[in-house]
């Protein structure tokens, strides 16, 4: 059995801060294959992204990996020294943010942006960068690459700007793409454009991509496995199959249930009562207790780990939902 | 009810011993150190003519033959004049007690005119907009076309010198940035809903600056107050260095400064060394404080 | 690019104009020069001639009349303690407080942006806290000490530089520079340095300030992910964005720069148009002050102008307007 792209294992980043310690993901595991597409789903400040930077390396003070392992091809990434994460970083995996708007340096053209990470990671003439630029350029489906170049950020539109930035980001043809809510600050129009444009492009180049996003319908169409968080932890993960058809923890399913589909006669949408705890003062017990409809006396006393459902899937609850 | 005072009173003061802003001066040494230099002050404004023996500006007390004594612990220094004498026999360190009340007094009122001046002038401008903000900040731009250090020497060499007069040359220098600053606040605060919330309501325009806007916009005139303190400490000095400044009656730190300046060529330094040294302690102990205060209340660097 | 061009003319002689009426209005207030101008045994009729003369009997009207007109073909008037023409008197010293200044320009820049950027990307070392405190105390020098102390222990107890004047100069171009020379060197050392003290820490606290701001900004987190050095990260990406507010308190710390060289010129006896102004406000030589301030008015406004045009250059979404 090949091993895995990427092996998370126990991952725990914490960030110490002046009112407490904000266990921002607190023992996380989930494995990315080759080519794959993961999808991380849950609301905001579940950790989800801190998943992500933690992955790259980009965690800064007050916040510290406290624990676990990240396996990328066979290495430890917390191990590894600032220079070789460098190596890595743009090279074997990218990153994509969530705001188009303030993610590309207003002072430089696009050309000198999508250059940098050329420059940065392989041995080209200029003469050779520029094609690249406009092949990838023309890739997200840009047109008149070759006079874009030269513009500036501003002048371009906010889908345009996240299509430049995942040209950046595949550029030098990674082995693993973060994509960090890469569609939430986009019109809804844009979205889907963005989405398949980024489906494709993965595909096409083999390319994992971890999909990190609050949005349920969108992993729903895209994704190969499903992982749901909650206050830093998993709480469900499977094939997509398996999470959308036959999801099991009771915030799953309410996640589920709250997304309007078309075509199916119009139930009342499911809401999740309550609100999400603050993570600085989460309850005893399964962190979802106090909003669950099933839950239980054990659910308030004991933290339930994962357990496997069927094969390829495991969900967080003692008393998980039959449909 | 007074019982109910005090014990709010305590109970506040107790919060805001544990609240972030303090816990953050406690741990920074720099705040510490300037909070101290500043308590330290304060305690000789308050303090230090009653501690010295001599007032230096009673010439009835001075005595010529003790003129240019050095400090004590230098040869021919005189155990009297701690810091040494100037040429007319006053004892440099009573000078700088009382040189140091009347710059400090100069500096925190010059401070206060110029606060409260501009920050009206500023809610004015950015609230009703229209002429008179065009006219203020036209007024504002063409000031600013000038070193502020120069338009304050040009309006004393006008003017002649008295604390009077420098009050005023420092308000009509200091103002603008009190004016820039609150009106910039003010138009952005202007666009929130609370305060259209607040005109919707019916409520009349001056009690939507006074009791809205201007705590929203009190943060970055905290920060260049303290600030301004020390600026005009030094522009102060400067004047009286040049001596278009505080009249001979009433020096301040600057004019012993100019004193001192005279006779520094002939190696008589301690009548110029000392006061300034103790300008820049002053100064620097605000400004700690402001940097401090500054860091504290910006809310871009969190 | 003409029409904003036209525009900012117009607004820098309105500048200007507004600055003459007040100068001139400040300056009639102060007192009557017509003393000045006759001998000490002077008669009432020869005093009043001379009132004529000199066409203070008209109205205040009138005379800023004149005194524009005047202005306008560059007649500032004769000063009275020198009996030349106050505009030439001026444009003699200008090379010698323009080197200084220059020079002490130069010598805060290159200190303050290098150490302005370790301060900013590593605000928590102790080397950073340090730089700190050393800038905050450089603003809370009184500049003319400074200078003193430096003439104190560099000139009179150790007898390394001279204490006063400027060096021998060079024509350089057409114009007299000092500083070329090694003498001219030895004097232009204190004065540059005691005026540099505000505008580096200035200079450095700005900087550190910007580069703090715009490392949290996303895209430097986005250079980080490409795999970027912290070297390319920092002066690259980000010390370019800081710039801009460094831009604009450079340019108004230059003012304050041309204000203190009138005193450091004052300290060193530097034979720049700052120590003519302080002279002349002594003796109450009007034309000369007269001229000093329009002229510094006339740089600043183009100083200003000059910094605009640099934002346009950094900041690629600023548009002239």
């Amino acid at each position: 059995m090949s091993e895995a792209l990427l092996d998370v294992h126990g991952l725990k980043t914490h960030f110490h801060t002046f009112a407490g310690v904000i266990k921002a993901v607190d023992g996380v595991d989930f494995s990315v294959d080759k080519g794959e597409i993961l999808g991380v789903v849950g609301e905001s400040g579940c950790g989800k992204s801190v998943v992500g930077f933690s992955i790259m390396g980009l965690i800064d003070p007050p916040g510290r990996i406290e624990n676990g392992t990240i396996r990328f091809n066979g290495r430890n990434l917390p191990d590894l020294d600032e220079r070789h994460m460098r190596q890595i970083r743009g090279k074997e995996i990218a990153m994509v943010f969530q705001d188009p708007m303030t993610s590309l340096n207003p002072l430089y053209t696009i050309q000198d942006q999508m250059e940098e990470v050329m420059k940065l990671h392989e041995d080209m003439t200029a003469e050779l960068r520029k094609n690249r630029c406009i092949e990838l350029l023309e890739e997200v489906g840009i047109s008149r690459s070759e006079t874009r170049l030269k513009n500036y950020p501003h002048q371009f539109s906010g889908g345009m700007r996240q299509r430049v930035i995942i040209a950046i980001a595949l550029a030098s043809r990674p082995k693993l793409l973060i994509a960090d809510e890469p569609t939430t600050a986009l019109d809804v129009t844009i979205q889907s454009q963005i989405l398949n444009l980024m489906k494709r492009l993965v595909k096409e180049h083999r390319t994992a991509l971890m999909l990190i996003t609050h949005d349920l319908a969108v992993v729903s169409e895209m994704t190969d496995k499903i992982m749901v968080m909650y206050c830093g932890r998993i709480v469900e993960k499977g094939t997509r199959d398996a999470i959308i058809k036959r999801c099991r923890h009771p915030y799953t399913f309410g996640l589920l249930g709250s997304i309007p589909k078309l075509g199916s006669r119009q139930r009342r949408l499911l809401q999740i009562r309550g609100m999400v705890p603050n993570i600085m003062d989460l309850p005893t017990g399964c962190a979802f207790a106090p909003r669950c409809d099933y839950a239980r006396d054990q659910c308030r006393r004991r933290r339930p780990e994962l357990i496997e459902i069927e094969k390829g899937h495991a969900a967080a609850c003692f008393f998980p939902v039959e449909r | 009810m007074k019982t109910n005072f005090v014990q709010t009173l305590i109970k506040k003061t107790g919060a805001f011993w544990a609240s972030e802003f303090a816990h953050n001066f406690r741990g920074n040494l720099s705040a510490i150190s300037g909070g101290v230099i500043i308590l330290f002050f304060i305690v000789i404004v308050a303090f230090g003519p009653s501690l010295v023996r001599q007032n230096p500006y009673d010439i009835a007390s001075l005595e010529l033959m003790d003129a240019y004594k050095p400090p004590v612990w230098l040869p021919g220094g005189d155990a009297r004049y701690l810091l040494g004498t100037d040429g007319q026999g006053r004892d440099v360190l009573a000078s700088i007690v009382y040189g140091t009340r009347i710059s400090l007094f100069i500096g925190l009122a010059a401070m206060i005119c110029s606060s409260l001046i501009g920050a009206t002038l500023g809610l004015i401008a950015g609230y009703f907009g229209g002429r008179l903000d065009g006219m203020i900040m036209r007024i504002a731009d063409v000031q600013l076309s000038f070193p502020s250090i120069l338009i304050a020497l040009f309006l004393m060499s006008a003017f002649g010198t008295g604390i009077d007069k420098i009050l005023i040359s420092l308000t009509c220098v200091g103002w603008v940035i009190y004016a820039r600053t609150v009106r910039g606040s003010t138009l952005s605060e202007k666009q929130k809903e609370y305060v259209q919330a607040a005109r919707a309501a019916g409520l009349p325009n001056r009690l939507i600056i006074v009791r809205h806007i201007l705590p929203n916009v009190m943060t970055p005139v905290i920060v260049v107050a303290t600030i301004q303190i020390g600026t005009f400490i030094l522009i102060e000095a400067s004047l009286s260095f040049l001596g278009v400044g505080v009249p001979i009656t009433k020096p301040s730190l600057g004019l012993l400064i100019k004193n001192g300046f005279d006779v520094l060529l002939s190696g008589l330094w301690w009548t110029s060394v000392f006061p300034g040294a103790v300008i820049m302690l002053l100064v620097f102990g605000i400004n700690l404080l402001g940097d401090f205060l500054r860091d504290e209340l910006n809310p871009r660097l969190k | 690019m003409i029409s904003y061009l036209i525009k900012r003319v117009f607004q820098m002689v309105g500048v200007l104009w507004v600055v003459s009426i007040i100068v001139f209005t400040m300056m009639s207030f102060t007192g009557d020069p017509t003393y000045m101008m006759v001998p000490l045994d002077a008669t009432e009729d020869e005093i009043a001639n001379a009132r004529m003369l000199l066409g203070l009997d008209k109205s205040y009207i009138v005379q800023y009349g004149i005194f524009l007109s005047n202005i306008l073909r560059g007649d500032f008037g004769r000063s009275f303690v020198f009996r030349q023409p106050a505009f030439g008197l001026i444009m003699e010293r200008m090379p010698a407080t323009v080197e200084m200044v220059l020079a002490a320009m130069a010598l805060s820049l290159v200190l303050a942006i290098p150490l302005g950027v370790f301060a900013g990307a590593y605000p928590q070392k102790k080397t950073s806290r340090g730089i700190m405190a050393g800038s905050l105390l450089g603003i809370s020098l009184p500049n003319f000490w400074v200078g003193m102390m430096l003439i104190f222990i560099l000139a009179v107890q150790f007898n390394l530089l001279p204490s006063s004047g400027r060096g021998d100069t060079v024509p350089v171009m057409g114009i007299n520079l000092s500083i070329v020379t090694m003498d001219g060197f030895r004097h232009i050392i204190m004065p540059a340095v005691t005026l540099s003290f505000a505008t580096l820490a200035m200079l450095l606290r700005i900087t550190r300030a910007g580069m703090m701001e715009v490392m949290k900004q996303d895209f430097i987190k986005f250079a980080r992910a490409k795999g970027a050095t912290f070297k390319s990260v920092l002066f690259k990406h980000a010390l370019k964005n800081a710039l801009i507010p460094v831009v604009t308190i450079f340019g108004l710390q230059l003012g304050d720069l041309i204000g203190f060289a009138t005193i450091t010129e004052f300290i060193f006896a530097w034979p720049g148009m700052g120590k003519l102004l302080v002279d002349s406000i002594y003796m109450a030589d009007r034309p000369v002050i007269v001229v000093y301030l329009m002229f510094v008015a006339f740089l600043f406004v183009v100083i200003n102008f000059a910094v605009d045009i640099i934002y346009t250059l950094i900041d690629p979404r600023i548009k002239l307007r």
